[in-house]
């Protein structure tokens, strides 16, 4: 007789966080060389930014197991897909992949492309009760994507931008634990992309699962992304949280003619009389026109580094409104005539660039360190307004 | 009349159905490997596009003969000759038609691309799930030309058959054969009778095939 077992234990033991994904990609692909080291946070939406030829899509290819670099390695969350010898086929890997064509397949309904991987992933994780839970998820993405009224149709009767959305949704709907997005905008036309971008702003918004978004459009990254990975030649030249790397003077983006750096501010409220959203940022609030939400949620402002300009006292008799405190981060010039400014808003942890006139610069006879006003134009902000990802599903619907 | 008619749609259906399990994997394969030597199996599976079917009649009826390297073993394993029985007119049809079925069905193959492959790859599908869901609906109208072909090819097919057959009623006589044989024996009316018949058949497969071949393509485009 053995002794009785003991009790499994009622409750299952806690979910352990999730730690993101590293990638070691070092080695020849073709006649390509790559040298991609870096990671992924396991929340939030990463760039992988670059020229074109630079190597994102294959690595995006690579983190999926649709390529394989000798000697790479790579592991997602506590899961071991690739090392030695040691390689997790792509089926086998619990990603969704939106390629640049939305590439469905034109045997199959609109309905079944969507089902496509659903079906498979529930035969893969075989829960019982599967049918229920991505019922609703299925309803609940369909009207998220906008795509209801075309589940019947065969893929060659629709648009450009359905299409996509319809490949979005698949990838989704096939439960995958990472999403890998090959510019999924870069095959649209500009009336295409006006409409998908909300579709994409709003998946940012729900979606818990960590996305990698290849882009060579920096102002689709500063639109979506949280975090950016920048590549050169098959190598990573620099990676960080979006805001940090658009206002480092030592990357190119700083130095282009039109560079701006992006906040997340929270709104506090619409003033009605003159048709503003105020937004909270440390130190200070700033309006912007039009009714951008409700209160509480996030949104992202862009601000060009040339609307910025820098003040010793506050003018109360200007026609620009929005003012903040800050401090002189950093200096740099970009050309002869001009120069960039960082300027850290209070608390430190967030960064606006200016861009300035040599000429002022001395005049003013400014020094790094000094507390100064930066006048912003309120104008300059309509565009590149997001919900960020930790709005509320609630709050988002309002 | 009826029972040359009748072995010859057997010949060819059953030639068909081998020739669409065989060549498929063939296909896939020379459609997909990037094995340097595919090319030289791709040219031995075109050979019998180009070689006089008495010259490839004459090889199989020394391949098949009971002393030869596949009648002989045949003898051995299940006691029986293959020429001039209906199993040897399968083998011999089954090779002569097999570029008929490998070309298309290839073709159809190479004309996927990697990407549906890797949509489904991406989508949790197994090789094989992928093969089966994906690969195979896409090449239908490969499939579809290359049965029809074959099932044309094998019922004009005449001089392996003539070669490796013979002429015996109910097993190895065909259409083909039995026209020869009308007309050597001057009777036109039979031989107009069949000959017709095969003309009318072959147009109403072709049609039939290019109709329906057109009515895929303008739904998956």
């Amino acid at each position: 007789m053995s002794p009785p077992k003991p009790n499994p234990p009622e409750s299952p033991p806690a979910r352990k966080a999730p730690i993101g994904l590293d990638a070691f990609f070092e080695g020849p692909i073709g006649d390509f060389q790559l040298a991609a080291n870096f990671h992924v946070p396991a929340s939030g939406v990463t760039a992988l930014f670059g020229p074109s030829g630079c190597g994102k899509t294959t690595v995006l290819r690579c983190l999926a197991g649709l390529e394989r670099v000798a000697g790479g390695s790579l592991r997602f969350d506590r899961q071991v897909w690739q090392y030695g010898p040691h390689f997790v086929p792509p089926h086998k890997r619990p990603i969704g992949y939106v390629f640049q064509e939305a590439s469905l397949f034109p045997h199959l309904s609109v309905r079944e492309n969507l089902l496509f991987g659903a079906k498979r992933a529930a035969k893969a994780t075989k829960k019982a009760d599967q049918n229920g839970t991505n019922a609703v998820a299925f309803d609940e993405l369909v009207d998220l994507l906008g795509i209801a009224a075309m589940l019947g149709r065969p893929p060659d009767k629709l648009s450009g931008g359905e299409r996509q959305r319809v490949a979005i949704g698949r990838a989704l709907l096939s439960q995958p634990e990472l999403l890998l997005m090959d510019e999924p905008l870069s095959a649209l036309d500009r009336f295409n992309k006006d409409e998908i971008l909300p579709y994409l702003e709003r998946l940012h918004a729900r979606l818990s699962i960590p996305v990698v978004y290849v882009s060579h459009d920096l102002a689709e990254v500063e639109r979506l992304a949280d975090h950016m990975i920048l590549m050169e030649q098959g190598r990573v030249r620099a990676a960080g949280p979006v805001a940090t790397l658009l206002s480092d003077l030592s990357l190119p983006f700083a130095a282009t003619r039109d560079a701006a750096t992006v906040l997340d501010a929270r709104i506090l409220g619409f003033d009605a009389v003159y048709g503003l959203t105020e937004l909270e940022v440390p130190g200070g609030v700033l309006s912007v026109p039009g009714n951008l939400g409700g209160v509480g949620q996030v949104r992202r402002v862009q601000i060009g580094a040339s609307d910025v300009s820098l003040t010793r006292t506050r003018e109360p008799a200007s026609t620009i409104t929005n003012i903040l405190p800050v401090s002189i981060a950093d200096m740099r010039a970009v050309d002869f005539g001009q120069l960039n400014v960082v300027l850290e808003l209070a608390g430190g942890a967030q960064r606006v660039l200016a861009r300035v006139t040599r000429k002022s610069w001395d005049r003013l006879n400014f020094q790094p360190g000094e507390q100064v006003y930066a006048q912003i134009k309120s104008l300059a902000m309509v565009g590149g307004v997001y919900e960020a990802a930790d709005v509320s599903p609630e709050a988002s619907t309002a | 009349m009826a029972e040359a008619v009748f072995l010859t749609l057997k010949l060819a259906g059953v030639t068909t159905l081998i020739l669409l399990v065989v060549a498929t994997p063939l296909a896939w394969w020379l459609a997909r490997s990037k094995a340097k030597w595919k090319e030289f199996v791709g040219a031995v599976v075109t050979l019998p596009l180009v070689l006089p079917p008495t010259v490839l009649g004459f090889y199989l009826l020394l391949a098949l003969s009971p002393d030869g390297p596949i009648g002989a073993p045949v003898q051995r394993l299940f006691g029986t000759t293959l020429p001039f029985t209906f199993t040897g007119l399968v083998i011999g049809s089954v090779i002569y038609s097999l570029p008929f079925m490998v070309q298309p069905v290839r073709n159809a193959f190479e004309a996927l691309g990697e990407r549906p492959l890797e949509v489904a790859a991406t989508l949790r599908a197994s090789p094989w799930d992928t093969f089966v869901s994906v690969a195979l609906p896409l090449a239908r109208p490969g499939f579809l030309s290359g049965t029809v072909l074959t099932f044309a090819h094998t019922v004009g097919e005449f001089g392996v058959i003539l070669m490796l057959g013979g002429n015996i009623p109910g097993e190895t006589k065909v259409l083909s054969v039995a026209i020869y044989d009308h007309v050597e024996s001057l009777e036109y009316a039979e031989a107009h009778i069949l000959s017709g018949g095969m003309v009318v058949g072959a147009f109403a497969l072709i049609w039939l095939m290019t109709v329906s071949q057109k009515r895929w393509e303008a739904r998956i485009r």
